[in-house]
């Protein structure tokens, strides 16, 4: 390959050339006059998985407001998958450009964000300056400062919540299980109505995670970083309930759906009748879109759900972060959190803390009709919080070893 | 008629690998014609196109090839005003007959037209002019070849087998046509074929090769 | 004098790219990566990918997956051309090449899959009536461990591309005179054509089948959808790795993208071996004088084979159009009991500005492609030379992972300073639509009599003249199926266009993949159809022109 150390040697004298040209001054986030100053008249690029209709809809409506409100251009780049982004913010770091970056905002959480934050790959902190921020209640509220049990820090700002839920169709079966041991039991009785989505996909993860917290009697060690040593030990009943509940899955266990819309389209064609969601109201959403049923019904494990938050992340070189900035406090402003919740818009969960509004503010979120498939907030029980990502990736790593053919 | 120029094949050598193909060294007046005579493989049809100017790069020649006073290896292979006649007449498939006598003919030839339907005249091919070259019969097309060939006003004239692949009864008749216009046009032209039929019908000195 | 630089422009147009793409993916195989803290050289990636549960088998599905699909469709594509004799049937098959070539290979698997899942379109009709099944039967067909249904999907998208290459050259070869000949010597049609036209057809269409055979070994989107997944193939494989959160798997996921490269590069060996032991074994079949025997068998399966992946194809699709407007469909129903044009309605206003870039760019990349690649052969052709050695770099995108390779072409053209746009999309599209361009029309260009131009600059035409009066025309059928397979390579680009874009140039691909993320069967369907529609009108375009063009003159209709 002769061609490899030319274009090396090339690509390194750029980069250091890039290197020895100054970064633009980022903007100063508690100076929010200046902020907004500087936003009016920039573009900004907003890295967003698009995977559903509804969502890239509120986006657009997003786009609309804030065009008319800030005069930002809000352009949605649609992702099949986040890390896609990340590639391109690590690839303009690896060439040096600091500070013209092509993504100027980040629908981001937990293992992405941790990731992230490790190589220094994110701007902040900003978040905890927005003026829409205290609006979360954060020092009531830990799932605002900790994404994953991993300090936010400021470099990301909430924007939804979510937890996970199952749901069944009312129609096939009469009672759906309340806690792990009773799904295995269920399953026992009812094989190949019941399957998961294969790790490492989030929400297979969320999965084993899940059954993990429920087997465990003390979670604590779990919202700490790893220690190797503990790991057998600490997860043994997963494993065992995990070698149990297999031979009875969908396909006997032998194939897993690849993510959770594979997920709903078996709901849909009635090859199994429980699954499970990160959204609330995915069931609501899915019936309106004709992919469900309208038997579907959602339902919670009596000792809690997994839970976390999504937020929005400015990366380190944005090019545009007086906009981004703006954008995210819009969207934690109660009128575009509101709107979010509806779910004839999108129906994904506010993460603002009701008691911190107005009354009026407060209004917009009562009047707001839920939908048949989704349960009300006070019957989606505890929110049990992710556990650390060393945790999460660990016991993905040995679900692999344990469960691929080899 | 343009003026014509003899066709000067000066100790032509063409070798493949080293190896000696064939030697020419001849002088061809306006209106002869030169037979040379050999096998397949004999290299008859590279000579052919070392002095149209398509030689493959696999062959190596030396020798000089004069039109008149004009030095021809140093021109490209359209400047060289070398007409080529093949076994297959080689109507462009995507023209009319007309089209293809057109575009033999030089840019700015006046009455294009009128030269066209002449030349179908004179072969006795009359209102062909909007015919697709694939409905012709074989004699057909080589005679519309022929003319093409003739209309694009070529200095000297080159053959390669022309007659080969036509019919016993057909072949007599395009020999007599063929030659007697390239006489009449007083064309130098060099012959390559393995039928003595054509030599003795082109009446010129014979080379024989291999 | 410009021409001569033709093949210079071509490989330097593509080097840089080719040398930043494949640096950026050996270097951190080997630990190198700043931007993750990889400083120093080291096997680390190497170790932490042999120990990946399930590697040798991923390795073994993609080396198999490959080689199997490639001879499978080959041999569907021979023996239909060996069987043909030009019925309705015939025609009718021959006419549906271009729109099966224009659906993407993503809807394809999603219609297959949707066709022949136990849930699925076959056993909806079929059920309850003829199977008793009220809920659908626990058969593991989509995803099963050996990788057949992965299989069925690739076969349908390769067998219309090899049919098409076939069709595009065959007319050279003069295959009718070549079988009336034999059956003049008392052979059947059917055996007369594999025994006279077959042997020289191969070599024409050698270069698609070894793109075939690269293409199938390192599929993602087919595999996600199809494939297993315990483990999946190796390519899928390497992008979840690319894709994990957890950004130090991108060591190991480098490692085993130049691992897959080397599947690739084994696979194509394997080929090449099996092509010299055939070449051997067939010479004496080829001359053994046997005129009839088979000659039923062949014509029946090559209409049989060619007709099943047709139909299949057609009810893949017929699936997701049904699905496009489909209301709620519980099984076992039939159709949706409900139809509704409101998934349809929600696309379709978004539609016009993502369909206008993916023309603009796939347009413009054709066309620099084209212009690239034609003077690279006419300077071949006017100088008659033996194509340069260097030609196989031409491939290499076609070889290497993309994702792990459009990282270092993002590094590279950020290096240069060159922000993220339209035209540094089409720049990318270039790395991928000029092999195809080239394997596509090469053989035809070089094949070409040289005889034509020589009478040509004889009469007194110049070079140039030749080249637009005599060499275009007459090569114009196979330049516009080529330009057509081209179009619909930059139309298919998703990778490429979102990286390099930097998400600011949105296509109908981009759209469609990302929205396939989130699994609406109704919207995916939507989106697959207006996916299909621009590269279907230029097949329909590459097959009709020359038609229209040449109705007059019959020699030049064959070549279409």
């Amino acid at each position: 390959m002769p061609n490899n150390r030319d274009s090396l040697g090339i690509t390194m004298a750029l980069t250091m050339l890039a290197i020895a040209f100054p970064a633009a001054a980022d903007p100063v986030p508690s100076n929010w006059e200046s902020v907004l100053e500087e936003a009016e008249g920039q573009t900004v690029y907003w890295n967003a998985w698009a995977g559903e209709e509804r969502i890239n809809a509120y986006i657009e409506w997003t786009a609309r407001q804030v065009d008319e409100r800030y005069g930002i251009e809000l352009v949605h780049v649609k992702l099949g998958d986040t890390s896609e982004a990340v590639s391109r913010v690590l690839a303009e770091k690896q060439a040096g450009n600091d500070d013209a970056g092509s993504v100027d905002m980040i629908w981001i959480n937990g293992e992405n964000f941790a990731a992230m934050k490790a190589n220094d790959l994110l701007f902040g902190p900003w978040a905890d300056s927005l003026p829409n921020y205290p609006l979360t209640d954060p020092d009531n509220t830990p799932a605002v400062r900790y994404d994953w049990t991993i300090p936010v820090d400021g470099l990301e700002s909430p924007w939804s919540s979510s937890q996970v839920v199952f749901y069944y169709d009312t129609a096939l079966i009469e009672e759906h299980p309340n806690n792990m041991n009773e799904l295995l039991a269920w399953v026992e009785q009812n094989p190949s109505e019941f399957t998961y989505p294969q790790v490492p996909n989030f929400l297979g993860n969320a999965f084993i995670t899940q059954a993990l917290l429920e087997l465990v009697d003390d979670t604590s060690i779990f919202y700490e970083p790893m220690q190797a040593d503990d790991f057998d030990e600490a997860t043994a009943p997963l494993w065992m309930f995990l070698d149990e509940l297999h031979p009875h899955l969908w396909r006997s266990g032998r194939a897993f759906p690849s993510n959770s819309a594979d997920l709903r389209s078996l709901m849909g064609d009635s090859e199994i009748s429980i699954a499970l969601s990160f959204s609330t109201t995915e069931a609501s959403g899915a019936i309106a879109n004709f992919e469900l049923p309208d038997t579907v019904r959602s339902y919670v494990h009596d000792s809690g759900m997994i839970g976390n938050m999504s937020f929005m992340a400015i990366p380190y070189n944005a090019e545009h972060k007086a906009a981004a900035m703006v954008v995210a406090n819009y969207l934690l402003s109660p009128e575009a959190q509101a709107e979010k919740q509806d779910p004839e818009v999108w129906g994904s969960n506010t993460v603002l803390a009701m008691e911190t509004l107005s009354s009026e503010q407060r209004a917009l979120f009562d009047d707001i009709d839920l939908g048949i498939a989704t349960l009300p907030p006070s019957e989606l029980g505890e929110v049990l919080g992710q556990p650390h990502p060393s945790w999460v990736d660990a016991i993905a790593e040995k679900w692999q070893e344990r469960y691929v053919n080899h | 008629m343009t003026a014509t120029y003899p066709l000067r094949i000066d100790n032509v050598t063409i070798t493949l690998n080293q190896a000696l193909l064939l030697q020419v060294d001849d002088t061809i007046a306006p209106g002869e014609v030169l037979t040379v005579m050999g096998p397949s493989g004999s290299g008859k049809s590279t000579l052919l196109a070392y002095i149209a100017g398509f030689l493959a790069p696999a062959f190596s020649a030396r020798g000089g090839v004069w039109l008149g006073e004009r030095n021809l290896l140093t021109l490209p292979a359209e400047a060289r005003g070398i007409g080529l006649l093949f076994q297959d007449p080689l109507l462009f498939p995507h023209l009319s007959v007309g089209g293809n006598l057109r575009f033999g003919l030089p840019r700015h030839t006046p009455h294009k037209s009128q030269q066209v339907a002449q030349a179908l005249a004179q072969v006795g091919l009359a209102d062909f002019e909007h015919r697709d070259p694939a409905t012709l019969s074989g004699g057909q097309k080589a005679r519309v070849a022929l003319m093409r060939l003739l209309l694009s006003k070529p200095q000297a004239v080159l053959l390669d087998e022309p007659f080969s692949k036509l019919d016993t009864a057909l072949r007599q008749e395009m020999r007599t046509l063929v030659f007697s216009q390239l006489r009449d046009a007083g064309l130098p032209t060099l012959l390559v074929t393995h039928d003595h039929a054509d030599a003795r019908a082109a009446g010129g000195t014979v080379i024989e090769l291999g | 004098m410009l021409l001569r630089l033709a093949p210079w422009v071509l490989t330097g147009v593509l080097v840089l790219p080719l040398g930043a793409g494949l640096a950026m993916v050996m270097l951190p195989a080997f630990g190198y990566l700043p931007a993750l803290g990889g400083e120093t050289f080291h096997l680390g990636a190497w170790r932490a990918l042999w120990e990946r549960p399930g590697l040798s088998r991923s390795v073994l599905l993609s080396f198999s997956t490959g080689l199997t699909t490639t001879f499978i469709s080959l041999v569907c594509v021979v023996l239909f051309l060996a069987a043909v004799r030009g019925s309705w049937l015939d025609r009718a098959l021959h006419r549906m090449v271009s729109p099966l070539l224009a659906i993407p290979h993503a809807a394809v698997a999603f219609g297959l899959a949707f066709l022949i899942a136990p849930s699925g379109l076959l056993v909806r009709w079929a059920s309850p009536g003829l199977t008793g099944w009220e809920r659908p039967p626990d058969l593991l067909i989509v995803q099963d461990p050996w990788g057949l249904s992965l299989m069925a999907g690739l076969i349908l998208k390769e067998v219309p591309f090899l049919l098409l290459m076939s069709l595009a050259v065959l007319p050279q070869l003069a295959p009718e005179q070549r079988v009336n000949m034999a059956r003049s010597l008392g052979y059947h049609p059917t055996i007369g054509w594999l025994k006279s036209v077959f042997p020289v057809l191969y070599p024409l269409i050698r270069l698609p089948i070894y793109a075939v055979i690269a293409y199938a070994t390192s599929v993602v989107d087919m595999a996600i959808i199809l494939g297993p997944t315990l483990p999946p193939t190796l390519s899928v494989s390497i992008l979840q790795w690319f894709n994990d959160p957890n950004l130090d798997r991108r060591f190991m996921a480098s490692a085993g993208a130049l691992l897959q490269l080397g599947v690739t590069l084994a696979a194509l060996a394997t080929w090449w071996l099996g092509e010299q032991i055939v070449k051997r074994l067939g010479q004496h079949w080829l001359v053994n004088g046997s005129r009839r025997r088979g000659a039923f068998a062949v014509a029946f399966s090559g209409r049989f084979l060619l007709g099943l992946t047709t139909l299949t194809a057609l009810a893949a699709m017929v699936g997701l159009a049904i699905f496009s407007l489909a209301g709620f469909w519980r099984f076992p129903d039939a159709l949706p009991v409900t139809m509704t044009f409101n998934h349809w309605q929600r696309v379709l206003p978004s539609a016009t500005t993502p369909l206008v870039n993916t023309l603009v760019v796939g347009v413009t990349a054709t066309l620099i492609a084209a212009v690239l690649v034609i003077a690279c052969l006419e300077n071949e052709a006017r100088h008659q030379l033996t194509p340069k050695r260097a030609m196989w770099l031409l491939y290499l995108p076609l070889l290497v992972p993309q994702v792990a390779f459009l990282f270092g072409l993002v590094v590279a053209a950020e290096s240069l300073g060159i922000r993220p746009q339209r035209s540094l999309v089409v720049a990318g599209h270039l790395l991928f639509v000029v092999p195809y361009l080239y394997l596509s029309l090469s053989e035809a260009y070089r094949r070409l009599d040289p005889r034509w131009a020589q009478l040509a600059h004889s009469l007194g035409a110049s070079r140039w003249h030749t080249f637009w009066r005599i060499r275009l025309p007459l090569l114009l059928a196979p330049l516009l199926t080529a330009c057509a397979v081209s179009l619909a390579v930059s139309i298919g680009q998703y990778l490429p266009t979102l990286l390099l874009g930097g998400g600011r140039v949105a296509t109908i691909t981009t759209e469609a993949v990302a929205m396939a993320s989130g699994g609406n069967r109704r919207l995916i369907g939507v989106l697959a159809l207006l996916q299909a529609l621009l590269p279907f009108i230029g097949f329909a375009l590459a097959l009709l022109l020359p038609r229209l063009i040449w109705a007059k003159r019959a020699a030049m209709r064959g070549a279409a």
